[in-house]
């Protein structure tokens, strides 16, 4: 047992080790929740390009519809392709073992992924693909090397390789990107697109999260008010105490 | 004839006096009233250090209250858990707050509990005759650390698991029982289904049973010998001709009204926490734990939640697990003996010798510092600092016989002061 501690507090200090060495700058995704449009974007870029692999299984279609104010019709006609009813989840089709298979790795599901990994690092993730033809998928990318996911965007973002020098200890260090072929969009355009992705992966975390800010207001208004009451009652009470 | 307005109340006062003769004819209910509120008499100079024990009270209420209704939707099941969490936070109506007030409750708790405790030493609230106030508040806290390390398993998160993990492989270094202890606790070979199932029994029922009547021990034992006082003196050594003491005020209506601000005042950062950071940017939702729990996916850096982490530095201070255990181990039991260690006849700090008010200071100072060091990654200053206050922890037990045994008081005061 002894020994299971000793390799248990070393594989995690490896693990941590492994970690500062991979932990590359992210950059703020600066998305915000509030915006509908960009969440609606997001919803359609998603179910576009990341669905196919990746389940939202926590998420409802209808509840989706609900928050980024979209009618039942423009939800089934935009954003429902194979059949689910609106009160379904958004789970796909491929199988778990066919999958770790394919990739090596099942895609996780990504209903809390902006809420386990934070929306930086999923902006910075998918703004960071890199061609590297020793892959099998043919990219790397800087803040996750080594991933298993082909780089899924390449189209509207081209592809564009990394530049690395090395510093006295011989450890590579990441200079930037340069761009090998252009994609649909430009730079700004693409970053835009993966925003509007990582908004809408922000919202799935946690749906709630607008509504419960704004009751959070009125919450700690009434309870200001109250406040102010209570201290009379006791000023009231103690009036008489010296 | 029609009754008039104050025929009706008459009647009705006549009716509930006389049920009230007839309850107290069977159950001291009045005696009950008197003795614990309306003739509780305690001193009017408490200031806000007096708080935290009626916000206890309140946390611990509104724990048992939202766990209630959690345990309505949650699934204690290895394949289902995670996703009752998600199905209370998407799909219960109300679910999300009843599950956030629940989770930011668990860290309200210690923090008001560690304040509460830290009030026990400023004003010497731990010596005689306090002395069982405090173990039975000691017993509380233990409780409540059994509570949350049970409770943090539940949400079956990816450091849930790793978590009750590295706790539970700890228990394995005890000498020679130690594996048959930890298999019998996992109640499997690992952490599975079947420990997942025990640890909600023993934190929906066993565990918080416990708590309560442990609380209302504390409350009766803090009764039975009168509240302590920020200038530690006895205040029924001063009674008025009616038989009260001069310097204390009844519990209700008095301290209830002045508690009742300090609730609402505790309710506000409380809520301001559950609407605006419930994660608290990590500190009291782990991000790590919003992915499964996952036995081939180690989180990339494994920290006991934050009230647990001094302990969990102490733990990684020395080289040798056994010994960090042990250290570890003694690090919660000591402050069981704090009536004994501290010899200095003066209660309050605020007659106390200038050396008691900075080795205070310094051990406030460092279990804020060993709780910040818990929650780094083990590097090599991390581990010397952890070391350096480990060993100031303990100095603070050790050492307090010998210097409080004749320490340089100030005049106590007979009467207590504004």
């Amino acid at each position: 047992m002894r020994n299971a501690v000793i390799a248990f507090v070393v594989s995690v200090g490896l693990a941590g080790a492994a970690f500062a060495q991979h932990e590359a700058e992210l950059e703020p995704a600066n998305n915000n929740i509030a915006n509908v449009a960009s969440l609606q974007r997001g919803a359609k870029y998603f179910v576009n390009y990341c669905l196919g692999c990746h389940s939202a299984k926590y998420v409802r279609y209808n509840r989706l519809a609900q928050d980024l104010q979209l009618s039942e019709q423009q939800l089934t006609d935009s954003l429902m392709f194979t059949g689910e009813r609106p009160f379904d989840t958004m789970a796909i089709a491929m199988r778990p073992e066919d999958s770790k298979r394919w990739f090596s790795i099942s895609p996780p599901d990504l209903s809390l992924i902006a809420r386990s990994r934070g929306t930086d690092y999923i902006y910075t993730y998918l703004r960071s693909f890199y061609a590297a033809p020793n892959r099998p998928t043919g990219v790397d990318n800087i803040v996750f090397p080594n991933t298993s996911m082909p780089h899924v965007l390449w189209k509207l973002q081209g592809t564009q390789r990394a530049v690395f020098t090395t510093d006295e200890h011989n450890t590579k260090i990441f200079k930037g990107f340069e761009t090998i072929a252009p994609g649909e969009l430009d730079k700004e355009g693409f970053d835009n697109v993966v925003r509007d992705i990582v908004n809408f992966l922000d919202y799935i975390g946690e749906p709630i999260k607008r509504e419960r800010q704004q009751l959070g207001i009125r919450v700690i208004g009434f309870l200001l008010v109250f406040l102010l009451i209570s201290y009379m009652l006791k000023k009231e009470i103690w009036k008489d105490v010296k | 004839m029609a009754s008039t307005e104050a025929d009706v109340f008459d009647r009705l006062g006549r009716g509930l006096a006389a049920l009230r003769v007839w309850i107290d004819d069977r159950f001291p209910m009045t005696k009950l009233i008197k003795e614990h509120a309306t003739e509780y008499y305690a001193s009017k100079n408490f200031n806000f250090w007096y708080g935290f024990g009626v916000i206890a009270t309140v946390v611990l209420v509104m724990q048992l209250v939202t766990g209630i209704f959690l345990t309505m939707n949650y699934k204690p099941a290895s394949a289902e858990a995670f996703a009752s969490v998600e199905y209370i936070m998407r799909d219960v109506d109300w679910g999300w707050l009843i599950r956030y007030l629940h989770s930011t409750g668990a860290s309200a708790f210690f923090i008001v509990v560690y304040l509460h405790m830290f009030r026990g030493l400023l004003y010497g609230s731990y010596k005689k005759p306090r002395e069982l106030v405090w173990i039975i508040g000691m017993f509380i806290y233990l409780c409540l650390m059994a509570e949350a390390f049970f409770g943090y398993l539940l949400p079956w998160g990816n450091m849930s698991y790793w978590g009750a993990q590295v706790i539970v492989t700890l228990i394995g270094s005890v000498p020679f029982v130690g594996d048959g202890l930890t298999d019998w606790i996992r109640g499997d070979f690992f952490i599975s289904d079947i420990t997942l199932n025990r640890f909600f029994a023993f934190h929906v029922i066993a565990v918080p049973l416990l708590l309560l009547l442990l609380v209302v021990v504390h409350i009766m034992a803090l009764h039975e010998v009168g509240s302590n006082n920020p200038d530690g003196i006895e205040i029924k050594e001063h009674k008025g001709p009616d038989g009260h003491p001069i310097d204390g005020v009844a519990f209700h209506p008095y301290h209830t009204s002045k508690d009742l601000v300090i609730v609402v005042i505790f309710l506000i950062l409380f809520a301001a926490v559950v609407f605006f950071a419930p994660d608290m940017g990590g500190y009291f939702l782990e991000h790590a734990n919003f992915e499964p729990a996952n036995v081939l996916s180690t989180p990339e850096h494994i920290a006991p939640v934050w009230y647990f982490t001094p302990f969990y530095a102490i733990l990684r201070a020395v080289p040798n697990e056994t010994i960090g255990i042990a250290l570890m181990g003694l690090a919660v039991l000591l402050p069981f003996f704090l009536p004994w260690l501290d010899r200095c006849r003066v209660k309050s700090i605020r007659y106390r010798s200038w050396i008691y008010k900075i080795v205070l200071m310094t051990f406030a100072i460092t279990f804020i510092a060993l709780g910040y060091l818990g929650l780094q990654r083990p590097t090599t200053l991390v581990a010397r600092l952890s070391l350096l206050f480990t060993i100031l922890y303990f100095a603070f037990f050790f050492v307090m016989p010998f210097y409080t045994r004749r320490e340089k008081t100030k005049p106590v005061p007979t009467r207590v002061t504004p």
